[in-house]
């Protein structure tokens, strides 16, 4: 089975965040920390937190130590170092010890909508900002791999065996990954006043409801272009303004399709770059929003489009081809992130050069 | 004060009662979940077949939102309309009856139909397809019910102008305990069920 | 072989919850998906592979496939035919 998977041990990432003495860290904590921490000292802000809310989202809880030891917390008799990780099965777990870690005493909270889950949290995170109640954020996601996951996306029967193939003609489905991925968002206020470095300014964002099936998107795509629509109108600005896409792009058959037309609705015959990233991610699920939030920022401030890979044919059903090699030295100005969840949850941010 | 909205209707669904507005619309003596909601499922005559393939989570939703919205006005429904659900044991309910199903290395047979809504907001989705609402979703976890945190997500919305109605509440079920109290947040100047935490938190503790 | 078309429809009923109908309703030639059928839908699809799995120790790798050997009860009911003589 082929996966996004992080080569280092849990034993070695808590080495590399430094945390090699905190008891029941699962997977997705100890991933969390590294990105949110790496956020934090990019943005100046591990020696000073006051002020700063952390919103985190996150799909599979410590799911993968619950697979580990059900069995031994099922059996009365047994003691010992596992029954620490009882506690930790929670979504909102891994939300609360990388607060901790990072000492962070505001708004915390944790988001699940299944994919698209850490783009919602880094629209939650706008809001509490807009409204005054924090004056910065570090909102993204973390998820790691687990059995309950692998075993429920092949029921499904959308896990590909080979790469997977983002909106190619003859994509077979999704690879499965893990990671975290966060962003700083802050007031302009408070960024001009500390003189922090700032990648781009969130200017729009939309959450739609797609209201078609449980997990499948619509054909037509009416969730996400609705989405993108009121991105769109919410930042001020049309189609035509967009340079890039960076895509929800899982490579199954119905997302893709779905996506597609949505896109073509969205940009007619003028479709900007496009591309999907999860060719190097694997679908990391509730951290794949905020890991290509990070990508659409980097898009922005170092003017590098990166490729989708695996790409060979066009879809049949559509008139355009993602980007399939890197563009360097792009005038990047505005992208567009999708990230959509079953449920029918979808969302799209909108980035734009300040 | 006044913020031009109102409580438009009310539904609440614990120990085998319905109740829409504070009046009992149906209710089953000594009845568990399953036997209670499909009861209910008859006696209101939701007709929707995919009801019966739902887990309880979604039933349950599903059952209060129908109780809930048969009075609306067909005129706000649809695309603008939000969906703002908050509860405690997530889609755990429903996570279980998953893990079981792969837990016995002989018997390992995971079942996509299981699989689908073993996350807590598939509940808000199965309430949009049935009554095309395609506005903004949002799926809060707390301890208990929080009208706080309902009104203040729930007005940002509509200060926004992400959505022109909403359907909020609580939907909650566990292992056989199950509480639904679902509120339809519209426009319109009712002075009588103003729409505030306050009134919020005292509906949901004196209806049941 | 009426016998494994009975055993089906009853199989269906209850992985699907099909909770409206009953094995009478369900005519073996007629189509299970779309209009006019018994309405299911893709996740329905994938049940009944897991079904064919675990009930017939078939197992089906492209889903695709699915679209034909679902057809109808028929076309379950003589796909398991054809799969137990080979």
């Amino acid at each position: 089975m082929l996966v996004g998977e992080i080569k280092q041990t849990d034993e070695e990432l808590k080495e590399a965040a430094g945390a090699g003495n905190l008891k029941a860290l699962t997977r997705p904590t100890i991933l969390g920390m590294l990105a949110a921490r790496e956020a934090a000292a990019d943005a100046g802000l591990l020696e000073n937190m006051e002020g700063t809310g952390f919103i985190s989202a996150n799909t599979v809880g410590g799911m993968g130590h619950t697979e580990q030891y059900c069995l031994d917390y099922l059996d009365v008799e047994k003691e010992g170092d596992f029954m620490e990780y009882i506690g930790t099965h929670n979504c909102g777990d891994s939300t609360e010890r990388i607060a901790d870690y990072l000492n962070i005493k505001e708004y915390v909270t944790t988001i699940n909508t299944a994919c698209s889950s850490s783009a919602n949290a880094i629209m939650l995170g706008a809001r509490l900002i807009k409204n005054g109640i924090v004056q910065r954020v570090i909102a993204g996601g973390t998820d790691s791999l687990t059995r309950f996951t692998l075993n429920g996306f092949n029921s499904l029967m959308i896990l590909s065996k080979e790469q997977c193939k983002p909106f190619d003609e003859n994509r077979m489905g999704l690879n499965l990954g893990e990671g975290a991925g966060f962003v700083v968002l802050e007031s302009e206020e408070a960024a001009k006043q500390r003189g922090a470095k700032v990648y781009s300014e969130l200017r729009g964002f939309a959450n739609t409801c797609d209201a078609y099936h449980q997990t499948a998107s619509s054909p037509e795509g009416y969730g996400a272009s609705n989405a993108m629509n009121k991105a769109l109108k919410s930042a001020g600005l049309t189609a035509d303004d967009i340079d890039y896409v960076n895509l929800h792009g899982t490579a199954t058959k119905m997302n893709d399709l779905s996506e597609g037309n949505a896109i073509e609705t969205v940009f007619g015959d003028q479709v900007p770059d496009v591309s999907s990233t999860k060719g190097f991610t694997g679908h990391t699920l509730g951290a794949a929003g905020g890991i290509e939030a990070v990508f659409s920022n980097l898009s922005i401030s170092e003017n590098i489009l990166f490729p989708n890979l695996n790409f060979t044919e066009q879809m049949e059903e559509l008139n355009f081809s993602p980007l399939s090699d890197v563009k360097e030295g792009a005038e990047v100005n505005n992208v567009l992130s999708n990230s959509f969840g079953f449920g029918g949850n979808n969302s799209a941010l909108l980035f734009s050069k300040v | 004060m006044n913020n031009g909205l109102c409580i438009s209707a009310h539904c609440r669904i614990k120990d085998n009662s319905a109740a829409l507005n504070g009046e009992t619309v149906f209710t089953l003596e000594e009845a568990s979940f399953t036997q209670f909601i499909k009861a209910l499922y008859r006696d209101q005559k939701f007709e929707y077949s995919k009801f019966f393939k739902m887990d309880n989570l979604s039933k349950l939703g599903f059952a209060a939102a129908e109780i809930l919205l048969s009075n609306a006005d067909d005129k706000i429904m649809g695309e603008e309309v939000g969906v703002v659900l908050a509860n405690a044991n997530a889609s755990l309910d429903t996570d279980v009856k998953h893990q079981e199903s792969i837990a016995d290395a002989k018997n390992y047979f995971p079942s996509p139909s299981v699989f689908v809504y073993t996350l807590p907001n598939i509940v808000i989705g199965e309430i949009c397809i049935k009554h095309k609402f395609t506005g903004e979703n949002a799926c809060l976890i707390s301890k208990s019910f929080d009208s706080d945190q309902l009104f203040e997500y729930t007005m940002n919305l509509f200060n926004n102008g992400k959505v022109s109605s909403c359907l909020i509440g609580w939907v909650d079920c566990y292992l056989g305990e199950y509480d639904a109290a679902l509120f339809f947040i519209t426009r319109n100047n009712d002075k009588k069920s103003n729409f505030e935490s306050e009134r919020l938190k005292s509906i949901y503790q004196n209806c049941s | 072989m009426e016998e494994l078309i009975n055993k089906l429809k009853a199989e269906i009923i209850e992985v699907l919850n099909l909770e409206d109908i009953s094995p009478e309703d369900i005519e073996a030639e007629s189509p299970l998906f779309g209009e006019g059928g018994l309405g299911l839908d893709s996740i329905d699809a994938l049940e009944l592979i897991v079904l064919l799995e675990k009930n017939y120790e078939i197992k089906i790798e492209n889903p695709q496939d699915g679209k034909q050997i679902f057809f109808s009860i028929q076309s379950m009911a003589d796909f398991i035919t054809q799969q137990k003589v080979a």
